[in-house]
C-alpha cells in the first residue's frame, strides 16, 4: 500500500506542474481559466489526498477551500468580471509561445536540481512534493511576468498560491496550513474584488512615453 | 497573579484591533480621529509599560524579548506621532473634498488595524504567525495607498499589491522550508514553528535546507523592505497614498520586514554549516544604496524623492546588519531608530507642504523658508539630518557605519561612501530649490500640526550630540544578540 499512496501522491503533483505548464500558453482569457479550475481542482485531490494518507482531518478544510472557493467561485466570479467589463479575450504575451515554454522547462530542471539536493536527508513523498511545488510556484512566477493583462496576472499568482498551498500540505503535520489557506483566500478575494472595483482592463504599462511620465508625476 | 493584572501585550495587541472595530462604526471624523489618537496613544503606554513591567514568558505564539522590544516601543511611538499629524492632516483632506467621510472611516479602521498587524508580527513568536501578520498589514496598506481612487493611486496600490503578495509568497516558502528543517529534529506540530525552540535546537539542521529557506525568505521579505531590485512597488505606494500612510510605511512598515529577516538571520547566524547570511544582505544592501542615491537626482515629485531615500537607507540598514559583529550592529540599529524618527518627520513636513500648494512637483515649490517658515526649516533641518550631516542623529549612526566597514572591509566601504554621497549631493540640490530662493506656489496659511515633527526632530539632535549611557548600553547589549 505505501507504494500505491506514492503513487497517487506523485500523479496528482505531476498533474499540477503539467498543468502549470498548460497555463503558460494559453491564449485565450476563457481557455486560462478554465485551466485554472482544472489547476485548482487537481490541487484539491492531492490535498485530500494527503489529508488521507498523513491521517489529518483538518488538510480536508484546506482541500474543501481549494475546491469550493479556487475551482468554482474564483473562475465562476472571474468570467463574469470578464463579460461585465469587456475585457479583451485575447491574451497579450509579452514573449512568445516557445522561448516562455524553454523557459519553463529550465525553472523545474532548476527546482528539481535545487530542491532534490537539499532534502537528501527528508523522506521521498516530501522532498519530491517541496521539488514539484517549488516548480509551480516558479511556473506562476514565468505566467505572471509573461502576460501584460490583469486578468491572466491574477491567474498566475493564484497557480503560483496553489503551488505553496501544495508546499504546506506536503510539509507532514505543519501547523497553520488551514489558517494559511485562509489567510491567502482572503488576499486572493481582495485581488478579485480589487479588479472588478477598479475596472483593470489592462496592465497598466504601456508603450506610450508621455502617458507613463503622467503615472510617475515626472512631466515637468 | 502578581499586583499588575495589567498585561503590556494584550494591550499592545488588543487596543489596536478593538479600536479598529469601533472606528468602523462611528461615522464622525472629530471624534474618530480622537479616538484614532488616543487609542495610539495608550497602546504606546503599553508598549513603554514593558520596561517597568516583567515581561511575560514566551508562549507557543507571542514573544517579547530584548531584540523586539525596541522595535514595539518604536512603533508605537512613530504610530502614535502619525496619528497627530493624521489629525491635522484629514482635515484639510476633508475640506478640500479629496476624500469623503465614508473613506475616512475606512481609512482610520485601516489605521488601526495595520498598527495591529505590525505589532503582531513584532511579537509573534511563530514564524507562521509573523507571515500572517506581515500579509494582513500588506493588505491593509494597500488599500489605503488606493483611497484617493485617481488613476496613479490605483496604478500604485496594484502594482503594491502584485510585488508584495509574490513577496510573501517567497516568503512563505521560505518558512515552509524552515519548518521542513525543524521537524527532523523538534518534531512535528507547533513547536517546530516556534522561533524561541527552533533557535535552541537550530544547530543540528540541516543546513542546505536552511541556506535555500533563507534566500526564499530574503527575497521574500526583502520585497517588503524595498531592498533593490524588488523594491519597483515603493516609491508608487509612497507617492500617491496619503501623507501619514507613506510616512508609517517608510517609518515602520519597512523596519517591520527588516525584523523578520532578522529573526531569520539570527537562526542561521546559530548554524555553524550553514551560508552566513550577511554577505546576500551587505550585497542587496549596497545595492540599494548605490540605485537610490542615482535615481534621487531625477526625481521631480517631492514624496517620490523621499520615497527613494528611504530606500537608500534600507540599504544602509540592511548593509550594517550584514556586517555584523558588536559595533555595525550597533550603528544599524541606532540608524533604523533614526531614520524612523527623521524620514517621518519629514513626511510629516512634505504632507503640509503639499497641501499648501496643492501640488506635489518639486518644481511648483520653492521659497518655503520664507512663505511658511516653520515648515521650510523644519524640511530644511529633516533633510540635512536624512542626509547625513552632523550634529543630527543619523550622521552618528551613518559614521559608525563608514568606519566600521573601513576597519573590517574597506573595499566595501568605498562603494558605500560614494552611494552616500551621491545621495547627499541629490538631496541638498533640492533642498536649496525647495526651501530657499523665490517663494512659488501658493503662499495661503496653513494650519499644520508642528508638535509631532518638531518631537522627532528634536529627538534626532538630541541623539547627535549626546546618547544616553543607559540606551548605549542597552543597544549594545542588542547589537551582541545579533551576532
Amino acid at each position: 500500500m505505501p507504494s500505491l499512496s506514492f503513487d497517487i501522491a506523485h500523479l496528482l503533483a505531476g498533474g499540477l506542474v503539467l498543468l502549470s505548464f498548460v497555463l503558460l500558453y494559453q491564449d485565450r482569457l476563457y481557455a486560462l481559466l478554465n485551466t485554472f479550475a482544472l489547476h485548482a481542482l487537481v490541487l484539491a485531490l492531492s490535498v485530500a489526498w494527503q489529508a488521507y494518507v498523513q491521517e489529518a482531518p483538518h488538510l480536508y478544510v484546506t482541500a474543501a477551500i481549494a475546491l469550493v472557493f479556487k475551482a468554482i467561485v474564483i473562475p465562476v466570479a472571474l468570467h463574469r468580471i470578464i463579460r461585465r467589463l469587456g475585457i479583451h479575450r485575447e491574451i497579450e504575451t509579452v514573449v512568445g509561445v516557445g522561448p516562455t515554454m524553454l523557459a519553463g522547462i529550465g525553472l523545474v530542471a532548476l527546482s528539481m536540481v535545487v530542491m532534490l539536493r537539499v532534502t537528501a536527508g527528508a523522506d521521498p513523498l516530501a522532498r519530491e512534493d517541496l521539488a514539484f511545488a517549488l516548480s509551480v510556484v516558479l511556473l506562476g512566477l514565468l505566467v505572471m511576468v509573461t502576460r501584460r493583462n490583469a486578468v491572466s496576472q491574477v491567474i498566475g499568482f493564484m497557480s503560483l498560491e496553489n503551488g505553496l498551498v501544495f508546499a504546506a500540505t506536503g510539509a507532514k503535520g505543519m501547523p497553520l496550513v488551514v489558517e494559511i489557506s485562509v489567510a491567502f483566500s482572503i488576499l486572493i478575494a481582495f485581488i478579485v474584488i480589487g479588479v472588478f472595483l477598479f475596472r483593470i482592463r489592462e496592465r497598466f504599462d504601456t508603450v506610450d512615453i508621455h502617458a507613463l511620465d503622467r503615472f510617475r508625476g515626472e512631466r515637468q | 497573579m502578581n499586583a499588575f493584572s495589567f498585561n503590556p501585550v494584550a494591550g499592545i495587541l488588543l487596543i489596536p484591533i478593538s479600536a479598529s472595530a469601533l472606528l468602523a462604526l462611528f461615522p464622525n471624523y472629530r471624534l474618530t480621529a480622537r479616538l484614532n489618537l488616543s487609542a495610539s496613544f495608550l497602546t504606546l503606554a503599553s508598549a513603554v509599560s514593558l520596561f517597568f513591567i516583567d515581561r511575560p514568558m514566551p508562549s507557543e505564539y507571542l514573544l517579547v524579548d530584548d531584540l523586539n522590544i525596541v522595535f514595539i516601543v518604536l512603533n508605537t511611538f512613530v504610530g502614535f506621532t502619525t496619528s497627530v499629524f493624521s489629525a491635522s492632516y484629514i482635515a484639510h483632506e476633508l475640506e478640500t473634498g479629496r476624500l469623503t467621510p465614508a473613506y475616512l472611516r475606512f481609512y482610520h479602521a485601516m489605521y488601526q488595524l495595520l498598527m495591529f498587524g505590525m505589532n503582531l508580527a513584532l511579537m509573534s513568536n511563530n514564524i507562521g504567525l509573523m507571515w500572517v501578520a506581515i500579509e494582513l498589514s500588506t493588505l491593509t496598506t494597500v488599500l489605503m495607498v488606493g483611497i484617493y481612487r485617481t488613476h496613479e493611486a490605483l496604478e500604485a496600490a496594484w502594482k503594491y499589491f502584485i510585488l508584495g503578495s509574490v513577496g510573501v509568497a517567497l516568503a512563505l516558502f521560505g518558512t515552509i522550508l524552515v519548518y521542513m528543517a525543524a521537524r527532523p529534529i523538534v518534531g512535528e506540530g507547533v513547536d517546530a514553528m516556534v522561533w524561541t525552540v527552533l533557535i535552541e535546537s537550530v544547530s543540528a539542521f540541516d543546513p542546505a535546507l536552511l541556506n535555500v529557506a533563507f534566500v526564499f525568505l530574503l527575497l521574500g521579505y526583502g520585497t517588503k523592505v524595498g531592498l533593490a531590485p524588488l523594491h519597483a512597488w515603493l516609491p508608487d505606494a509612497h507617492a500617491e497614498g496619503p501623507t501619514p500612510i507613506s510616512a508609517v510605511l517608510s517609518g515602520l512598515l519597512l523596519n517591520v520586514a527588516l525584523y523578520a529577516v532578522l529573526r531569520f538571520k539570527i537562526l542561521l547566524a546559530a548554524n555553524p554549516e550553514a551560508i552566513a547570511p550577511g554577505p546576500l544582505m551587505v550585497t542587496m544592501g549596497l545595492t540599494s544604496v548605490v540605485f537610490a542615491a542615482f535615481m534621487l537626482y531625477r526625481r521631480r515629485d517631492i514624496k517620490r524623492m523621499f520615497a527613494y531615500s528611504s530606500i537608500e537607507h534600507m540599504g544602509i540598514i540592511s548593509f550594517a546588519f550584514g556586517m555584523g559583529g558588536p559595533l555595525a550592529n550597533f550603528a544599524g540599529l541606532l540608524h533604523m531608530v533614526m531614520h524612523s524618527l527623521t524620514k517621518s518627520a519629514i513626511f510629516f513636513t512634505v504632507g503640509h507642504i503639499s497641501q499648501v500648494k496643492g501640488t506635489q512637483k518639486i518644481a511648483d515649490i520653492g521659497g518655503l523658508t520664507e512663505t511658511h517658515p516653520w515648515l521650510g526649516w523644519s524640511l530644511v533641518v529633516g533633510v540635512v539630518a536624512i542626509a547625513g550631516l552632523p550634529p543630527l542623529g543619523i550622521f552618528m549612526s551613518e559614521f559608525l557605519v563608514v568606519s566600521s566597514t573601513f576597519a573590517r572591509e574597506p573595499l566595501l566601504a568605498i562603494p558605500l561612501v560614494f552611494g552616500l554621497l551621491v545621495a547627499f549631493g541629490a538631496l541638498l540640490l533640492r533642498l536649496n530649490g525647495l526651501a530657499f530662493g523665490e517663494p512659488r506656489g501658493s503662499v495661503a496659511p496653513t494650519q499644520a500640526s508642528y508638535a509631532p515633527m518638531l518631537a522627532h526632530l528634536a529627538l534626532v539632535l538630541a541623539a547627535g550630540i549626546y546618547l544616553p549611557p543607559p540606551l548605549v548600553a542597552w543597544f549594545q547589549h542588542i547589537a551582541g544578540l545579533l551576532g
